[in-house]
């Protein structure tokens, strides 16, 4: 293994000062010919009378230029940060290396690396698979062995975000340093990074992410060189930069706070959730028959008011068990006042309780639970009875031991198969910084066929998109709005696969048809197309400082079947429950890697834009086309092209002999700049 | 940091951890507490008097005490907090859920919803 020599982020490369105002004149210039231009667009261009083109057209016109703004945004304050102090000498590190069914020797080779670290550490390699032959290894060579607490048995594992959580509470270092189980750390990683901490806001340092089994070309796009530099630098300068999950170094005291608070939060909403159950659970009952007696209805009215007072007394900060103790004594003594009053109630609702859904005392209190509890409960028809006794029985199964998770702290946040990201803006909006460090310290590999990537970037697509949907950024109290837009940036960017569609399609439609979504002469358009294209293409150049970007605009647009299956997944996981390989298995089960395929819709519209632009010449030389449209279509249709052409030897690509599968984030943010 | 146990009248066990409650010292409290739930002694007061420092990992070894607490049919209450301590739990919310007594001796003295029936 050789490390690549192009595009080493190095350290510390002075920021010269014209470059940096230059860059700032050039955000400006484009937002400002870029709002020109859309303006333009939305007020005086439409074709009406092809609206169904013309609308998705400019809004997927709208849509990037969000997209360049929020690049904009991010490069205004880019920096390359000065070394870090010397780390404090007595500071305690517990170095974890995170694995599930990676083959024995690679994780032996990062766990030799992890030992070799100069700074002094203790080593554990976080087994998922708990193999003997791994625990072995570990022993062998002298470093910890953790797997799963018994606890976890017949528990959500939540994956690496679970590994990570359990080993959290089996170990005590001061700081965590993280690593995939293929990426080998250099030994000076910790004494470059430590420093940071001396600052004691800081809760985290993300380092880049670099693959060594690489070809020249980076036929997969493995490489993110815009992402780990300027990308994460200038998210970095709004104190927004993120955790990508492996390569970084946590404060624990940080993610134990973060576990703490956010224990909090759910079991406030899991009675919260309850308290409205109940709440309609008890208007329910107003209408049943027996609620017309006059004892009957001021029951359920005392009722009513003892849940109100709960939910006034929880939102004024009583503690929980206050107030759930408090509830059930009133919600008790207005059951039994009931019953006294007139036993022949208890005949009539003999046979309701009967019917009642079996909620055991024991367990309730996850979140869903009571959502599932309360939506048993609210959907039948309780006798007034029955329903104060379900609501007693809904209130007394809320409980804090959290015994639907295998521990009552998560402080990797579990809400997203890209646990990283969530978790570290929850980080931020607890008021912890973060850092991005730019130099490599650590050396991976990246998957090297053409279907592990495709589902690779389809996970990091699909958790990026739960995270946007389960937590959005830009309603999280406690970031900064440059924080939200920070996240939302990196959420946005995943839907350019709609976008995509759209402009495959619009130069389809006019070489078939001669239809024209723009309704303008040539002149008119370029005057203001032109410049904002120009300009916007130089921010870019600048941004990058010389990396290739190409790469990483091809992938952007080619990969929009991915992006737009990990949105349509993600959005049904979140808001149906569906699991989110529900789409994935159907459709790639048994493609072997490497299969045409992976690619068969980019393929269709290959094929499509070439029939179309034959059509558009044939069309034109019969004196039907319009030169000007067809010219600029046919020059739209080469673009189009030239960016599919990635995955020609993407799909011819055979690969290192290495394997092994990673985890980072991609230069797909940044790329399809180009509106239009 | 040093532990040390006391067991009041009524069987109610307590625990007393001296020193720098942090992630150092929180393994060995969470495992006490585990070890104590084991016995049989499903009421637990940690009592944090002569507690100078409370980390989160502090925290969170009184959260999975109060879990195992819970899970036998018992509790786990928290007396005698400092200032420092009260900052912290505040500071988490925390307090929501453990809620500060003022000694060891009154922390089971009130009837809580857990008590009733002894699950």
């Amino acid at each position: 293994m050789t490390p690549r020599s192009d595009g080493e982020p190095v350290d510390a490369v002075p920021e010269s000062p014209a470059r940096v105002l230059l860059l700032k004149l050039l955000v400006l210039l484009t937002l400002t010919t870029g709002f020109i231009y859309i303006s333009w667009r939305w007020t005086a261009s439409l074709n009406f009378d092809a609206w169904w083109i013309a609308i998705p057209l400019v809004a997927a016109e709208t849509y990037s230029l969000i997209d360049v703004a929020l690049f904009g945004m991010t490069m205004w304050r880019a920096r390359q940060r000065p070394s870090p102090a010397e780390p404090s000498p007595s500071a305690t590190v517990d170095v974890f290396i995170t694995t599930y069914n990676e083959d024995v020797d690679l994780v032996m080779a990062t766990a030799r690396a992890a030992k070799a670290i100069r700074f002094p550490h203790r080593t554990y390699i976080l087994d998922d698979g708990a193999r003997a032959e791994m625990a072995r290894a570990a022993e062998q060579l002298g470093v910890g062995y953790i797997t799963r607490s018994p606890d976890w048995r017949n528990k959500p594992l939540h994956a690496k975000a679970g590994n990570i959580n359990n080993a959290l509470m089996q170990t005590d270092g001061e700081f965590l340093l993280i690593l995939d189980a293929d990426q080998i750390p250099r030994p000076e990683i910790l004494d470059r990074t430590l420093g940071y901490f001396d600052d004691p806001k800081v809760a985290l340092v993300q380092t880049p992410q670099r693959f060594t089994n690489v070809v020249a070309g980076d036929p997969l796009g493995s490489q993110a060189p815009l992402f780990y530099g300027p990308i994460q630098q200038g998210k970095d300068g709004w104190n927004a930069a993120f955790f990508c999950g492996s390569n970084a170094i946590l404060r624990r005291d940080a993610l134990m706070q973060l576990g703490i608070t956010r224990y909090v939060i759910e079991l406030e909403e899991a009675l919260e959730r309850a308290l409205r159950g109940a709440r309609r659970v008890i208007a329910r009952a107003r209408r049943h028959p027996a609620a017309s007696r006059a004892d009957v209805r001021a029951a359920l009215d005392d009722v009513q008011s003892a849940i109100v007072d709960a939910r006034r007394s929880l939102h004024g900060g009583r503690p929980i068990g206050r107030v759930t103790f408090e509830l059930q004594r009133r919600i008790g003594a207005i059951s039994s006042a009931l019953v006294e009053a007139d036993l022949t109630l208890i005949r009539a609702d003999l046979d309701a309780l009967r019917e009642l859904p079996v909620v055991s005392d024991e367990h309730v209190d996850t979140v869903s639970d009571v959502g599932t509890t309360v939506d048993r409960l609210t959907a039948r028809e309780l006798s007034p009875l029955g329903a104060i006794e379900s609501v007693q029985r809904l209130i007394r199964s809320l409980d804090v031991d959290r015994h639907e998770e295998a521990q009552p702290l998560m402080p990797l946040a579990t809400i997203s198969v890209t646990e990283d990201m969530a978790t570290s803006m929850r980080l931020h909006a607890l008021g912890w910084s973060s850092v991005y460090h730019h130099e490599t310290l650590a050396d991976g590999l990246a998957p090297d066929d053409l279907g592990t990537m495709l589902k690779q970037r389809l996970r990091w697509a699909q958790g990026t998109v739960q995270v946007m949907l389960r937590e959005n950024p830009l309603a999280k109290r406690g970031l900064s709005l440059a924080q939200r837009l920070m996240y939302f940036s990196t959420m946005w960017s995943y839907f350019s696969g709609f976008a995509a569609i759209v402009y495959f399609t619009a130069p389809v439609v006019f070489l078939l048809f001669g239809i024209l979504p723009v309704d303008t002469t040539a002149a008119e358009f370029f005057l203001r197309f032109l410049p904002f294209m120009i300009i916007n293409q130089l921010m870019f150049l600048v941004a990058s400082r010389g990396i290739s970007t190409w790469r990483g605009q091809q992938y952007s647009l080619a990969l929009f079947p991915v992006w737009n299956r990990a949105v349509v997944s993600a959005a049904g996981n979140v808001f149906a429950g569906r699991p989110l390989d529900f789409v994935v298995t159907a459709k790639s089960r048994q493609v072997s890697s490497g299969s045409w395929r992976l690619v068969r819709w980019q393929a269709l519209v290959a094929v499509v834009l070439v029939i179309a632009s034959v059509v558009g010449i044939v069309r034109l030389a019969l004196g039907v086309g319009e030169p000007i449209g067809t010219a600029v279509n046919l020059f739209w249709v080469v673009f189009d092209l030239l960016i599919l052409a990635v995955l020609v030897p993407a799909l011819r690509y055979r690969g290192y002999p290495e394997e092994g599968e990673t985890h980072s984030h991609d230069d797909t943010e940044g790329a399809a700049r180009g509106a239009a | 940091m040093e532990l040390r146990e006391r067991t009041l009248p009524d069987g109610v066990a307590v625990v007393a951890p001296v020193g720098r409650l942090t992630m150092v010292g929180a393994p060995d409290l969470r495992g006490k507490l585990a070890e104590l739930v084991a016995d049989g002694h499903t009421r637990i007061v940690v009592d944090l008097s002569e507690v100078v420092f409370l980390d989160s990992s502090g925290l969170g070894a009184l959260v999975a005490g109060l879990k195992s607490a819970r899970q036998a049919g018992g509790d786990l209450r928290i007396a005698s907090a400092t200032e420092q301590v009260l900052l912290v739990l505040k500071l988490t919310s925390l307090d929501r859920v453990l809620e500060p007594h003022a000694t060891a001796e009154s922390a089971f003295a009130e009837l809580r919803p857990r008590d009733r029936g002894g699950r």
